[in-house]
């Protein structure tokens, strides 16, 4: 974990939004194999500042670098080529497809020559049920199962997978362990472990300060767009970094106020 | 997480196939006929007469059913197949061109109209319900006028050169229509763009998402409108087979095909939501329609009835893919009750 060039940063990078400041002058460094927690409430600019890493957005001002090299992504298909993949919260998008036919979509494998190319289906399968075991889920052994009918853990592996065979070196994972159980979000943040150890780097969106510290190698937290702190791993205690998430102060009170309600509720903490 | 590497057939895999619903209602209404109907349904010319119907319907049906697993709808074909049916007996009939130019003239429109759906459909992004019944309407006007125009009558005779006669418009061993060997060409090559070719791919992934499958990089209005261009061929390769088998070509023909081709294509296990479906399941749809509409005719009854059948039938699949689909999405596990 060198801190040489890191593989993808943002330099003073601010986006507004007809007047609305969602970001403001933020700067982060992402570096291979590690994980890039990024914390924040609803309405910090996590989604904005993600949306900037792949593409959606370009920035009011400021950079966007891809090693150390800037880099003016005018679609998400500039970040994909660039090997900037985004997962989604329900990670495979297209729920009645094969886990074989939607792993390739848009990439298709063939065989053959000439006008009789036709989809490599063996090949499909047998390659997004590898990659899916190679992220630890060896429930899945079927590549023509739909992906409907897998677990939203599975389904984030699947995406991952995906990501990942496709030569994905920076992952941003938006919000993976939020609409999981308990297990399966322990499953997906092995998953993120498997990938970072690979030398993907991980860029976490989450708002649950357990799972990003777990899994995470750095820390930024953003307050209305800004980012009011970024710490490497072991530097923060998990009740700073919730005051942080919760605006500081602001959590405090809120405690306060309710405490003066209900008795005291920090009892069993 | 023991590894349990089974992929041997089971019958509940089967059971959870679109397709199982369609092979069900297509045996049921056979043997429900086959005893209503007697041998008279049964014998060769019984089989005759649904596959008859079943032929045509089945051209227009299975580039349908492209359109709709990508999650569109086509509405057009009942006018197109009227026009293009024209427009060969006008070209060909009416002013006394070989057949040739007329048939490349009737299939062309065809191909023009549904590309012109496809093209609207992409621009404007409205649903393709409203524009093919936009063009459905317009299409059917423009023939009706330019045919009074032009003829001065709304039904024109044609007689096709002895080769396409023979390739579009006879009847093999004096019961089939030759229609019945284009069905099957046209389900071979349907079936395999849609298993076989990547672009079969990309119509799943349309219909699954069609937001995604641009994210990935397909060229998504390109083939929708490929595939309205299709549906538009399909109507007007049966207007072929009907102006030579007839002779002649009417206005009023083939808006029934509008109808019959969702029926078909849903009975067949198609999604109305796009996403699945199979060539299959569409054939056998087909099949189950030919056989209630000609059934009817053998068991003495009033043929009215037909429809109250094809309505339940319609109505029974639609519930099923709507069931399939909550299983398939949710790995068949048990719905969650305020679902």
């Amino acid at each position: 974990m060198t801190k040489a060039t890191p593989i993808l940063s943002l330099k003073n990078v601010s986006k507004n939004f007809a007047g609305y400041q969602a970001l403001d002058d933020v700067s982060l460094d992402i570096y291979p194999g590690q994980v890039l927690c990024l914390l924040g409430d609803n309405g910090a600019g996590k989604s904005t500042l993600i949306k900037v890493l792949s593409g959606f957005h370009e920035p009011t001002s400021g950079t966007v670098e891809v090693n150390g090299v800037a880099a003016n992504f005018k679609s998400p298909k500039d970040a994909s080529n660039q090997g900037i993949a985004t997962v989604h919260q329900f990670g495979g998008t297209f729920p009645l497809m094969s886990i074989g036919r939607s792993f390739f979509v848009g990439a298709e494998p063939t065989k053959g020559w000439g006008p009789f190319k036709y989809f490599d289906k063996k090949f499909a399968n047998e390659t997004a049920v590898r990659e899916m075991q190679a992220l630890g889920i060896t429930r899945v052994t079927d590549g023509d199962r739909l992906i409907g009918g897998l677990s939203g853990g599975e389904r984030q592996a699947c995406a991952i997978a995906r990501a990942v065979h496709f030569g994905a070196n920076v992952l941003i994972l938006d919000e993976p362990t939020a609409a999981l159980g308990v297990k399966e979000a322990a499953h997906v943040l092995r998953i993120i472990m498997t990938a970072r150890n690979r030398g993907v780097a991980v860029v976490l969106v989450t708002h649950n300060v357990s799972h990003a510290l777990t899994v995470g190698d750095h820390f930024a937290v953003l307050i209305r767009g800004q980012k009011a702190d970024d710490f490497a791993k072991g530097e923060r205690t998990r009740e700073q970094i919730t005051d942080l998430m919760a605006g500081g102060e602001a959590m405090e009170e809120l405690i306060g106020e309710l405490n003066s309600l209900t008795g005291s509720i920090n009892v069993i903490n | 997480m023991s590894q349990t590497p089974k992929k041997a057939f089971s019958p509940m895999n089967l059971i959870r196939r679109p397709e199982f619903g369609a092979l069900i209602g297509a045996l049921a209404v056979y043997i429900f006929f086959a005893f209503a109907g007697g041998s008279a349904f049964t014998d060769l010319g019984g089989w005759a007469s649904w596959l008859n119907v079943a032929a045509e319907l089945g051209i227009i049906a299975l580039p349908v059913s492209l359109v709709m697993i990508a999650g569109d709808l086509d509405l057009s074909v009942g006018s197109v197949l009227a026009s293009s049916s024209m427009t060969l007996a006008i070209v060909s009939g009416f002013y006394g061109l070989p057949t040739w130019i007329g048939i490349l003239a009737a299939l062309l429109f065809g191909i023009v109209v549904g590309t012109i759906n496809g093209i609207i459909v992409t621009k404007t992004n409205l649903p393709s319900f409203v524009v093919t019944l936009a063009t459905m309407f317009a299409v059917s006007g423009i023939t009706l006028g330019l045919t009074r125009l032009l003829t001065g009558s709304t039904s024109v005779a044609f007689n096709a050169d002895q080769p396409f006669q023979n390739m579009f418009g006879i009847m093999l061993f004096d019961k089939f229509e030759v229609a019945i060997v284009w069905w099957i060409i046209v389900a071979a090559v349907v079936s395999w763009v849609l298993y076989k070719s990547i672009f079969g791919n990309w119509i799943y992934a349309i219909g699954g998402d069609v937001v995604s499958a641009r994210a990935t990089g397909i060229p998504v209005s390109k083939v929708r409108i490929f595939l309205f261009a299709g549906s538009g061929f399909g109507a007007s390769l049966v207007a072929v087979i009907q102006t030579c088998l007839y002779n002649s070509a009417q206005v009023a023909n083939g808006q029934s095909f509008v109808f019959n081709s969702i029926i078909a294509v849903v009975v067949g296990g198609v999604l109305l939501t796009g996403g699945y479906g199979s060539t299959i399941g569409v054939i056998l749809g087909t099949v189950t329609f030919g056989i209630v509409n000609q059934g009817i005719y053998y068991t003495g009854w009033n043929a009215d009835w037909a429809a109250l059948i094809l309505g339940i039938l319609l109505l029974i699949a639609v519930l099923t893919n709507n069931t399939f689909r909550r299983l398939a999405i949710s790995g068949g596990k048990k719905e969650k009750k305020n679902d």
